[in-house]
């Protein structure tokens, strides 16, 4: 039985959107200023505990209340009711750098924001070696800040935040700051806070981080929870209403379904079948599916080649392949023909995926082609990251 | 609303105070070494509601442990200030220097002025003044201006005007090496400078300055947060309270005119302004030369007074800060 570090109790926060902030304004609408403020529940009572060493993800849509929540956590906000109680050191990484002013030196920034942070000056004195060490800008810590690139800016700034050894730490959309190696760096400083049993809440669309890191998920819609508890199952049902509103949003646009090419040759339906060739949107991984579209040549085609391309939510290409790769000749085309992709296993991770058909010649000379047609998901009950689908074990000897 | 939070800090400050800071620094040795028993620490509400009667005391211990920052803060203040440029810190001597010729070259040359050294009269006056107006101007856009910060971090929010206070002290501090000089000068150029006991009246007046000053201070950094127009305001108001002190003029010319119109409320008032005093003060133990120009009355009960009246008021303003500071983050 752990102890609880943040206790939200029935915390509700009503913001009022009031624009009369001049002396002019409040004169000239005297007496309007009640039906001039605007109010809305960013958040609507809202509970929940979390336990000392728990990896907490905030997840929801832009306006979800998320990042109130975790200033209300921070006490940056005051709740309009309810109350937040929680223990021990916190450190809020809501903006890296929040507190630099640019006309100081790296060093003076690093003092001021760990000050900021709440460490005295001796305990700065202590971290200041490792602070710097870790941001890896030793040449540059006695310039100007302004002067700093922003990747340097942000390494400096995240490197103090994590020095400040909070029992809690509240991550707002930081994370993604950086370049591949140093963000590395921080993922693995987090991974040390979690060792260390520190809890820590973040706020973040990179839903894959929030599997990969998280132990619990609270998902806020318009300021309630909707789901408290399994990343997986969070994730999922983000995903789920993200894709609707994809698709609601494609089809208000209302755009042809996206044909590209010279038109020599046309593309209908697109279909994805399962192993008994039955349509099917969903699939666990590893199961056989079929990816089946028609293709129509108004004239005589001789020269010509069909392919396939799976790109996941994020638009990265998964998986991409066409006849000729594949060693086959296809026949002259005249009129319809159907094409027909046989996949013995789709090795697909969790996620959402988007299915891309074309037909174009050898030389690339593109005849058809359909965008991001077929939508499926892959459900999966492993836990890993990335769009590859395998199942290692694991040995060590 | 509920005032300042009662969040943790470095000083360990929570509502069961003792043990605490023990505990919290202990936690803290174990920087590097894992494991953090955070048990120990106890729970505490975000943002307790304080009374407002009872809560200044708890509001000032948060502030206490966050004196490192302030430090920090007034630090940057004056850094900032003078950034970037050759002469640097030099410019706040400078500054009052010039202003000292320019007094010297125009009243007492231009305008011929007979009143003796009155140069340093009108800069032992200013001296305090600039402190009074430096305070008051800087902590109204002090909530404001730092914005970016206070949404995004959470400390005392005292701590912003206070470090306008600190840097405004320290400038101070510097144009009184100016006036010291400057009297130095005089001394030699055969004026009479003589110390006095009114020399020791300069401390109390420095506090009942910055008292009042704070004071003011602190009310308008929260108001301007929800009226906007109060920044430009002040800065009239300020303009024209100097000429409802005695800088440029001596004090007696209005004593004088209201008695012999028979104003005595206009009297009363206008020696009940707290800065008046303080400003007399100041002439009183700086300019030696022609005592019969400063404003003589006793003014250690005065001081006093107003020095007791100002603490209270300070009290007043400060609740006001805590009760409306827990919007300042939604409302900028």
């Amino acid at each position: 039985m752990t102890a609880n570090v943040i206790a939200v109790d029935q915390v509700s926060k009503r913001f009022k959107i009031n624009s009369n902030k001049s002396l002019k304004e409040l004169v000239v609408n005297r007496g309007q200023t009640k039906a001039h403020a605007t109010e809305f529940w960013a958040l609507k009572d809202v509970s929940f505990d979390v336990p000392a060493g728990t990896t907490l993800g905030l997840i929801g849509h832009n306006g979800s209340g998320k990042s109130t929540l975790l200033k209300l956590v921070g006490g940056i906000l005051t709740p309009t009711s309810g109350v937040v109680r929680r223990r021990g050191r916190l450190a809020a990484l809501l903006e890296l750098g929040a507190g630099f002013h640019g006309d100081l030196t790296g060093r003076e920034n690093v003092y001021l924001n760990a000050a900021i942070l709440g460490l005295s000056r001796r305990q700065t004195d202590r971290y200041f070696d490792d602070i710097v060490a870790f941001s890896g800008i030793e040449k540059f810590i006695d310039t100007q800040v302004k002067f700093y690139s922003s990747g340097m800016y942000v390494r400096l700034a995240f490197s103090v935040a994590i020095h400040v050894d909070p029992e809690i730490l509240l991550i707002d959309e930081v994370l993604a700051v950086g370049d591949e190696a140093f963000q590395r760096k921080c993922l693995d400083k987090i991974r040390t806070f979690q060792r260390e049993g520190r809890t820590i809440v973040f706020v973040t669309h990179g839903l894959d981080m929030v599997r990969e890191l998280c132990d619990r998920v609270i998902l806020l819609d318009h300021g309630n929870v909707v789901i408290d508890g399994d990343p997986v199952a969070a994730v999922r049902a983000i995903r789920d209403t993200w894709q609707d509103d994809a698709v609601t949003e494609a089809a208000a646009r209302e755009i042809p379904e996206a044909e590209l090419g010279n038109g020599q040759m046309s593309i209908g339906a697109v279909r994805m079948l399962d192993g008994s060739g039955s349509p099917v949107s969903r699939l666990a991984p590893n199961q056989p599916c079929t990816f089946e579209f028609e293709v129509d040549s108004a004239g005589r085609t001789t020269d010509w080649v069909s392919g396939i391309a799976i790109e996941n939510h994020l638009d990265q290409l998964c998986y991409g392949t066409n006849s000729g790769l594949l060693g086959e000749q296809l026949a002259p085309i005249l009129g319809s023909r159907t094409v027909r992709f046989h996949v013995p296993a789709l090795a697909l991770g969790e996620g959402h995926y988007h299915l891309t058909v074309a037909v174009h010649s050898h030389e690339g000379i593109e005849y058809a082609r359909k965008n991001r047609v077929a939508n499926f998901k892959i459900y999966s009950d492993r836990e890993q990251v990335g769009p590859a689908y395998l199942e290692p074990t694991v040995e060590v000897r | 609303m509920p005032p300042i939070t009662a969040t943790e800090s470095p000083a360990g400050r929570s509502t069961p105070v003792d043990g605490t800071a023990e505990t919290t620094s202990a936690a803290l040795e174990q920087h590097g070494h894992g494991e953090i028993d955070v048990e120990a620490l106890p729970m505490t509400v975000v943002h307790a509601r304080r009374s407002f009667w009872r809560g200044f005391g708890e509001d000032v211990r948060d502030i206490w442990s966050y004196r490192g920052l302030l430090v920090q803060l007034v630090r940057k203040e004056l850094k900032v200030k003078y950034k970037d440029s050759v002469l640097g810190f030099f410019w706040t001597l400078v500054r009052p220097m010039i202003q000292l010729v320019i007094y010297y070259v125009a009243f007492t040359l231009f305008l011929g002025n007979s009143q003796p050294a009155y140069a340093i009269f009108i800069f032992s006056g200013l001296v305090i003044w600039g402190l009074f107006t430096d305070i008051v101007g800087g902590c109204t856009g002090s909530i404001v201006g730092n914005g970016g910060l206070l949404k995004k971090t959470y400390f005392p929010r005292e701590i912003f005007p206070l470090s306008v206070v600190g840097a405004a002290v320290v400038n101070f501090l510097f144009q009184m090496i100016v006036l010291l000089a400057a009297l130095a000068l005089a001394a030699v150029t055969g004026q009479r400078v003589v110390p006095t006991w009114d020399l020791a009246l300069v401390p109390l007046a420095l506090v009942v300055c910055v008292v009042w000053a704070t004071t003011l201070g602190l009310f308008l950094a929260a108001a301007t947060v929800y009226l906007r127009d109060l920044q430009h305001l002040i800065e009239v108001i300020l303009l024209a309270l100097f000429w409802l002190v005695p800088i440029v003029y001596a004090v007696t010319l209005p004593l004088n005119s209201f008695a012999a119109n028979g104003h005595q409320t206009l009297l009363t008032l206008y020696l009940a302004n707290p800065m008046l005093n303080v400003i007399a003060a100041f002439q009183r133990a700086f300019y030696t030369m022609g005592p019969e120009y400063t404003l003589q009355a006793d003014l250690w009960p005065r001081l006093g007074f107003f020095l007791v009246v100002g603490l209270g008021l300070l009290w007043l303003a400060q609740r006001y800060f805590a009760r409306v500071q827990g919007n300042f983050a939604q409302e900028l």
